[in-house]
Order: structure tokens, then sequence, then C-alpha cells
């Protein structure tokens, strides 16, 4: 039996990057969470997968919730070095959602590949088709996935998955996946697969040195 | 730490008895030198599991007791030290918990120390107490926690000095030990630290009244001068402007004179004072000692790794933003260190504006985290 979660099917993890997320770590690796929040993928991925977890995050209420799961978790400003984590000290290193919201996202990128073997980062896409539309009216755009407006967003380097594809390719970072997400309510969401860029409001690459 | 104010919220735990450990050991010390007859003074706190699995050790600061929480006699005026962390449905869960403090060696507040008479001269020990180490202390507090039956520790927890004395217990007898957390403290006492204990002890030594360590009578000037040095690497300047500014004690103007014109002044000379009437001056210059001698990687020949070799139980680093005297990179060093280890880690600088002190006023994110912490322990032993 394969020992995977599916989308939705628990209740550990109700954000579908996350689950995905979870599915493709494999039993017992050694995990890091860049920003993790309070914790709930960690908690997941060391309940169904055995992981040997660890979490960076700032917000001290978050810890605390962290702590309350049972989470290890170290308080790190992720716009920084992480000294705290030695040369390839981990099998991933997972961003979620936070890589756009960081002062620095190409020197994190590089910091998470020291870390880590595999980086795994889910992104949100600002050229999302129900983005552009919006674009075109001339406001920066409030989607489904996108909710919070231009001057509340945590997102501060709003960014596509062509974006990330460049930067990747300029610092010779491979991407070895990527999956394409979009959610219920999302334009032609089932076209998301062939036209990443355009359809998936969020996407998860997984990149290697 | 510092004396504090009234109590937030009545003690839960209401009237404690003290106890009396004698051990007939004889406890071999780092210094080369050996201590017998030892008497640990302790306090418990709820009930002890039959499988005695659900042991917490706290340990406290440089001029704590083993008075936690409660009190002695309805009477007292103030609980323990810690009182708003021990009782039911707080980090210290009596309901669920057997909590133990006690004094440390060298003490003066019922455990062995130079106040105690040495049973080879029958005189008290005075100067002739060997210099303690934060190791000795630790060899000390296993007699007690041999003698209570316990053969494993849920969590050994402290501030401070404390905080050395629980990471030292993982290190010493990591097979006992569930748990650590360490909260304002460093595993190697810092340059500043140092400074501090040094010229505290200077101030002691250099009253008459100290007299070689002799004195019949506390040298008073001398001890609260050392307290009120130390006092003020507890604060940090934020507290003391909110606390203080520039507020004059009673007086409209300054008095052009020197006595206490400023509240600040006041206040120093108040917790000088008061701790005279409670502290031995003796005791103060052999644990300041242990203190300045605590440095993790001299028990692995320098290497910082290696000392952490067997252990391999969580960890919960607490830092305060404003602790000045063990400022948050050394709570990040100890984390870091850990890390590398393979242990599981929290680090958690806490935004405080009291200083060191804050380890017993940041009540609040220090229940909370505390709690999270001892409950997964507790429900993964």
């Amino acid at each position: 039996m394969r020992n995977t979660i599916h989308v939705n099917d628990h209740r550990l993890i109700s954000r579908s990057d996350l689950a995905v997320i979870a599915d493709m770590i494999p039993h017992g690796a050694k995990i890091l969470d860049l920003g993790c929040g309070s914790g709930r993928l960690l908690k997941a991925l060391k309940m169904l997968k055995g992981a040997k977890i660890m979490g960076v995050e700032l917000d001290q209420g978050k810890i605390i919730e962290c702590v309350r799961r049972g989470v290890p978790v170290i308080q790190s400003n992720l716009d920084g070095a992480l000294p705290e984590f030695t040369d390839n000290s981990y099998d991933y290193v997972i961003l979620s959602r936070t890589l756009q919201a960081v002062m620095h996202p190409d020197l994190l990128l590089a910091e998470m590949l020291r870390i880590g073997n595999k980086g795994i980062i889910s992104l949100m896409n600002f050229a999302h088709f129900d983005a552009r539309l919006q674009m075109m009216g001339g406001n920066m755009p409030v989607t489904r996935s996108l909710p919070v407006k231009w001057y509340e967003t945590a997102n501060i380097h709003p960014g596509t998955l062509s974006d990330f594809r460049l930067l990747c390719r300029d610092k010779n970072i491979r991407i070895v996946r990527e999956i394409p997400l979009a959610q219920p309510g999302d334009t032609l969401r089932f076209l998301a697969p062939l036209w990443p860029n355009l359809f998936a409001s969020n996407c998860i690459f997984v990149v290697s040195k | 730490m510092s004396e504090k104010t009234e109590p937030k919220t009545e003690s839960p735990v209401g009237i404690v008895t003290p106890k009396d450990f004698h051990s007939d050991a004889r406890l071999k010390l780092d210094c080369g030198r050996s201590l017998r007859d030892l008497n640990i003074r302790y306090e418990t706190y709820g009930t002890l599991n039959p499988d005695a699995g659900n042991a917490i050790l706290v340990e406290h600061a440089l001029t704590g007791d083993a008075h936690l929480a409660g009190r002695h006699d309805e009477n007292d005026r103030k609980p323990g030290w810690w009182d708003e962390m021990v009782g039911p449905g707080r980090p210290f869960d009596t309901e669920k918990y057997f909590i133990i403090c006690s004094n440390v060696l060298g003490g003066c507040s019922g455990t062995t120390g130079p106040g105690s008479i040495d049973p080879d001269t029958g005189e008290p020990y005075r100067m002739n107490f060997p210099v303690i180490t934060i190791q000795d202390m630790v060899r000390a507090q296993k007699l007690l926690i041999d003698h209570l039956g316990i053969r494993k520790l849920l969590s050994v927890v402290g501030g401070s000095m404390g905080g050395m004395l629980a990471t030292q217990w993982a290190i010493s007898y990591p097979e006992m030990v569930s748990s650590v957390i360490a909260i304002a403290t460093a595993i190697h006492i810092p340059a500043q630290a140092i400074a501090f204990n040094w010229v505290g002890r200077e101030a002691i030594m250099a009253d008459p009244t100290w007299d070689g360590g002799n004195y019949s009578e506390q040298p008073q000037k001398g001890l609260a001068i050392a307290r009120m040095l130390g006092h003020i690497t507890y604060l940090s300047e934020e507290s003391m402007r909110h606390k203080f500014g520039r507020k004059l004690q009673s007086s409209e103007d300054y008095s052009f004179d020197f006595s206490t014109d400023f509240r600040v002044e006041s206040y120093l000379n108040h917790q000088g004072n008061c701790f005279v009437e409670r502290f031995d001056a003796n005791s103060y210059l052999y644990i300041t000692r242990a203190i300045d001698y605590f440095d993790v990687s001299d028990q692995a020949d320098g290497d910082n790794f290696k000392v952490f070799d067997n252990v391999h139980c969580p960890f919960l680093v607490v830092s305060f933003s404003s602790d000045w005297l063990f400022p948050e990179y050394h709570g990040r060093d100890m984390a870091r260190t850990l890390i590398e280890n393979g242990n599981d880690v929290t680090f958690c600088n806490i935004r405080s504006d009291y200083g060191h002190d804050a380890f017993l006023l940041e009540a609040e994110t220090l229940s909370r985290l505390m709690t999270g912490f001892l409950n997964n322990i507790y429900m993964e032993e």
C-alpha cells in the first residue's frame, strides 16, 4: 500500500498545495519548513510520514502554536542567513507561500539549497488568468488565491511562474518537478496542467542544485 | 533574580513544607576535594506517579531557593519565587506532574554551603568550603533524585543559572533526562557576566566586616553593593526608563547632597537591603564563581559538539529581546549546537522590555510555551 495523502483526504491538511507537498515526501525524510506558520504541515509530515521535522518562523504567536503541536521551531527572520543550519543537513527544505514574502527571494533560494538537498516551493501565480483580467482593468489583482489588497499583502515580490523559472535559470537552479495547481472557482482550471502560467493559480516546484 | 512585587493571583499550591535529605555519600568535586554529610533542602508539589515518570525538576537562579511555590505559612507575605507557574492548569500542573525544586549546593537556604558546619572541624566551613561548579551542584542533586526513586526526569527546567543546571543535567545524566527547558541562559558564560560577578565579589571582600569570610554579621555594605550591581544587569535600559525615568523619590527638588534623590537609587538601595536579610555573602562568592566556570565545552576538551554526543532529548531554549546579561545570541548559539547535534530544538526570543528578569516576569508567553512543550513530552513518554 502506498503511504500517501490524497488531496483533501485528510483533516490534517486542508490546503491543497500542502497536501501535494506532503504527498511527495518519502517516509522518514528530514524536513525543514521555512516560514512554517503554526506547524500544521510539519505535524502532518511527522504523523503520516514519520518525518524528522524542524520549522523556522518569525511570529511569536505562531511559534507558541508550533510548540503546542509538538513541532520544533526556531525563531528566525528569513530576510537574513540561517546560520543555525549546516550545509546539506536536510533532505527537503520547504518554502510554502513564503518566497514572495521575503526581502531577498533569490538569496533565500540559495540558502534553501545550501541547507537542503532538494527544495520544495509553493508559489502564488500573479500571472494567473483571473489576475491578468484584473490587471487589464488597471488594478493589482484580488482573487480567490490572492485574496488581499496590494497594500495589505505579505507578498512583496509579486512574481509569476514564468518569472520563477527565469530566476532558477539565472541562478543555475534545476527545476526537478513542476506541479501546477488550480482551485475550485478558478477560470478554466482544467487547463492548468497545459498552460500553467496562465491557468494555474499556484504551483509547486521541486528544485535542486 | 529580583525581588518580586505582590503576586498577581493567590497561590493554588497552598501551604508547603520544605524537606531535608541528608546524604551519607561522599561527593567528589571538580576541584579535587570532596564533601560529606550533605544536606539538601527541597520542596515538592503534586504527586509522584507509581512509575515515577511524571517528575519535573525546577532549578533556581543565583539567589533563588527551594521555595518554588505556595507559602510556608499562611502569614507569609509572598509565595515562592515562580508561584505563577505551579498549580492546576499551569505549566507545572500539580494534577499531572510531580515537581521538585531544591536549593543548590553552596547555597544558604538549607542545602550544604559555606555557612554549614564542616563535619571534620565542627566549625562552619566559611572560606574552607571547596570551590564548586555547576556540575558539582548537579551531582549533589542527583543524590536527591535517586533518593526519591526517580530514574528519569520528564524535564529539567530553569532560568539563568537554573538554565545552566538544567543543561548540565542532560550532559551529566543523559539517560535520566527526557527534556530540557533552558531560559535566559548560556552554555559558555560570557566575559561581561564574569566581569560583573568579579566586581560583585570584590565589593563583598572589600567590606572590612567580611573579614576573610569569618564574619559574625553579614558584610552588609559589600553584599548590598554586589546585589545592586547584579540587579542593574537583570533590568534593561527600557525597563528602567519606564519604571523610574528621572523621577525623584520624595523631595520636590534635588537635595544637593549624596543621599537618594532619584527613585532608581532608592529602589536599588531597597533591593540591596532586602537581599542582605536573606542571603549569605560567602554563598554569593561561591555560587557566582560556579557560574563563571560554566562552559560546557570544558567537559570535552573544548569541543562544543562532543559534549552533547549522548544528549538526544528535546530542548526548549528561550531568550528575551532586552536581556543584555545573556543576550539572544547565547540562546541562538545553544540552539544551533543542539540542531547540529540532531536534537529537536525550539528556540524563541521573547519580545520583552524586562531584561534578564523577564524570565520571572513574562509569565504569559513563557507559560504558554512551557505548557505546550511539557504536555508533548508527557504524552510521548
